[in-house]
């Protein structure tokens, strides 16, 4: 499978961030090209393009733009009220780092999608909610609006359409959970991150109550390009369902790890090679698809296509193709404590399954790790899992069950071999105590 | 530093920024603890006045959000991934290496206030793994050597040695980051343009050139038609 750097294509150039940069390699001629179209041909080209949602749950981008009210007829309340575009900026998915390279090097490919997507969906202010650390982002993204609003593509009458956008950058402040769209909002609204019960959903209901799209943004970076391209050209890169080139971020056991845009469908295989093979000559023992909160697969699936059918029909989910690739080295009891002890952390606190399943899970897996552990065990957390797995309130509970409830169904031996054995037969140093969350 | 009539001018245009005053919460905090190094009771009251909120509505949203500090936090805040993947690369004996090296644990600083250290959920830095930060500000490919000669070069900050960012801007203090995230800008013209892309991040993209690989080229001539 050849790489298709799309997205990435600019990120070598000299000063990649600025506007001149930019300019000179196709930028804002998208924005150009949208702004003679009518909103809603946008929309349809977004829909045929087949682009899915890039922040992990893959639902169809083009789709989710056409569930906003867009008449002012009939009675709805929520008809009258502005729409709102929110980028979803807020990159914590364990193993995800494709959107903090983008913004770096890349910030006006999003701020060009933001304004054609604002455009479409009729809104007039667009929301980057940033992950509150990424402070050189922040940054850049800054350097680039304002390069932006001077040159006319934000603020009033753009380019002579006579629309309208205001673009406002939100730094978050340290939780996970904002990246749920519905806590995103709440955040962005001034609360803590909790998500909200749905329905009613952010497109009728989001921001401030009004009609409102949440996007990721790799998803909204690949807009220009589809507006450029046509449809049909972006469907000529991946498979019939999960069409496009994407951004595969490669981390952990292997000797080049980093950001690899091939076309959705390309197998774990395949980017290991590369990522030039396996560091030390290792074997692949466990790896994720996108991020912790999608099952682990194993050395088994490394021929499956990564895209969102082939990861399902895996056992496992496509997520935000954050590919974690663990050596025969690795233990497993380790891993899943330490992403449980990560959910356990993160979770918001406001429903029960979630916040106290993550409590005890990560007890448990304390002292099976410490080889202090009983075959009752493993029962009970597989047990907990299921009373978290849809009972919780939003997605952060179903993920936190996929380390756990995964590792069991591939590695049992390794777990018993903890009890078994009294202690990690993978090492002799001490249990994690000190360093894990408070 | 107090607060002061100018934090309340601050906090007034970052309200203005938003069309509910009530959004400004999160980059007000920042605000205060540009001022103050962390969010004190001063600071919960003059966003709670400016919001027309109580005090506990305020204090509940600090304490929701990891970066909000409720102690006195050092100038420079060094955080270590020790995420899964990051820690089993490494990380977790970095924190270690720190913890030891600075004689302090999680959220604590050191005496003399200059170092805070914290370990860190996962930075979004996975293929540089594994990572430290500090104010935030990467750096790369860590070990437990390396870890401790950047803590100790940030002891001699005074002595204008400040240790490089691998992918970032030239360390200032923490109080001078909250700043940026406040939606204040960094005051430094040149810090936007330092830090360049690392071997990981384009490494797919040199890939590709060296192969002679490339997406399909547009179907049609992308400057057709009426332009703008």
């Amino acid at each position: 499978m050849p790489l298709t750097p799309v997205l990435t294509k600019r990120w070598a150039l000299p000063e990649s961030w600025t506007l001149q940069t930019y300019e000179r390699t196709e930028g804002y001629r998208g924005l150009r090209k949208a702004l003679d179209m009518e909103p809603d041909a946008i929309i349809a080209v977004v829909k045929d393009s087949g682009l899915r949602g890039r922040g992990g749950a893959g639902f169809p981008t083009g789709m989710k733009w056409g569930f906003i009210p867009q008449t002012t007829e009939g009675s709805d309340d929520t008809v009258a009220k502005p729409h709102y575009l929110v980028i979803n900026a807020d990159e914590g998915e364990p193993g995800t780092c494709k959107d903090c390279p983008l913004i770096m090097a890349d910030p006006h490919s999003l701020i060009e999608g933001i304004i054609i997507a604002s455009y479409a969906v009729r809104s007039n202010h667009a929301f980057i909610y940033l992950r509150g650390e990424f402070v050189h982002g922040r940054r850049r993204l800054d350097a680039a609006i304002k390069e932006a609003r001077e040159a006319g593509y934000l603020g009033t009458d753009i380019l002579g359409s006579g629309f309208d956008l205001e673009l406002t950058v939100h730094s978050g402040a340290g939780a996970y959970i904002c990246g749920e769209e519905t806590a995103l909002l709440d955040s962005l609204e001034g609360f803590r991150g909790q998500p909200r019960l749905r329905p009613p959903f952010p497109a009728t209901h989001g921001l401030y109550s009004a009609p409102t799209v949440v996007n990721n943004v790799e998803t909204i970076a690949s807009v220009p390009f589809i507006v450029l391209g046509g449809a049909d050209w972006f469907k000529s890169m991946g498979t019939e369902k999960s069409s496009g080139p994407k951004i595969f971020s490669l981390s952990g056991h292997i000797n080049n790890p980093g950001q690899y845009e091939v076309p959705l469908g390309t197998t774990l295989g395949e980017l290991i090679d590369l990522a030039g093979g396996m560091r030390d000559g290792s074997e692949v023992k466990f790896w994720t698809p996108g991020g912790s909160s999608t099952p682990f697969l194993t050395a088994e699936h490394i021929d499956a296509p990564l895209d969102f059918e082939g990861m399902v029909a895996a056992g496992s989910l496509l997520g935000t193709t954050a590919l974690m690739i663990f050596d025969q080295n690795t233990c497993i009891v380790r891993a899943a404590l330490r992403f449980t002890e990560f959910y356990a952390h993160e979770s918001c606190g406001k429903c029960t399954p979630c916040r106290e399943g993550t409590y005890w899970m990560v007890q448990i897996l304390e002292r099976l790790e410490a080889g202090d552990g009983t075959a009752e065990d493993i029962d009970t957390l597989l047990d907990t899992c299921d009373n978290i797995f849809g009972r919780a309130f939003c997605a952060l509970g179903d993920g936190a069950t996929s380390p756990i409830v995964s590792s069991i169904q591939y590695f049992r031996d390794e777990y018993v071999a903890h009890y078994e054995h009294g202690g990690c037969p993978f090492s002799s140093r001490k249990a994690l105590v000190g360093v894990t969350s408070p | 530093m107090a607060l002061t009539e100018e934090t309340r001018v601050k906090a007034r245009e970052i309200i203005a920024r938003y069309p509910q005053p009530r959004s400004a919460l999160l980059p007000m905090l920042h605000l205060v603890q540009s001022e103050e190094g962390y969010v004190t009771p001063a600071g919960v009251t003059l966003c709670a006045e400016e919001l027309g909120l109580t005090k506990a509505e305020v204090g509940a949203v600090v304490t929701f959000y990891t970066m909000y500090k409720r102690r006195p936090t050092g100038d420079y805040l060094v955080s270590v991934c020790t995420n899964t993947l990051c820690g089993i690369l490494g990380g977790d004996e970095i924190f270690e290496a720190l913890s030891e090296h600075l004689g302090i644990g999680h959220n604590e600083t050191v005496p003399d206030g200059n170092i805070t250290l914290e370990h860190a959920e996962c930075l979004a830095a996975c293929d540089y793994a594994p990572v430290v930060t500090v104010n935030y500000e990467f750096f790369d490919n860590q070990t437990p050597d390396s870890a401790r000669e950047l803590v100790d070069s940030l002891a001699d900050g005074g002595n204008g040695s400040l240790p490089k960012p691998t992918r970032g801007a030239s360390l200032c203090t923490f109080r001078e980051i909250e700043r940026l995230l406040a939606g204040f800008g960094d005051p430094r013209s040149e810090a936007v343009g330092e830090g360049p892309a690392g071997e990981p991040t384009l490494i797919g993209l040199r890939l590709a050139a060296d192969r002679g690989q490339q997406a399909p080229p547009y179907p049609e001539p992308t400057n057709s038609g009426k332009v703008r």
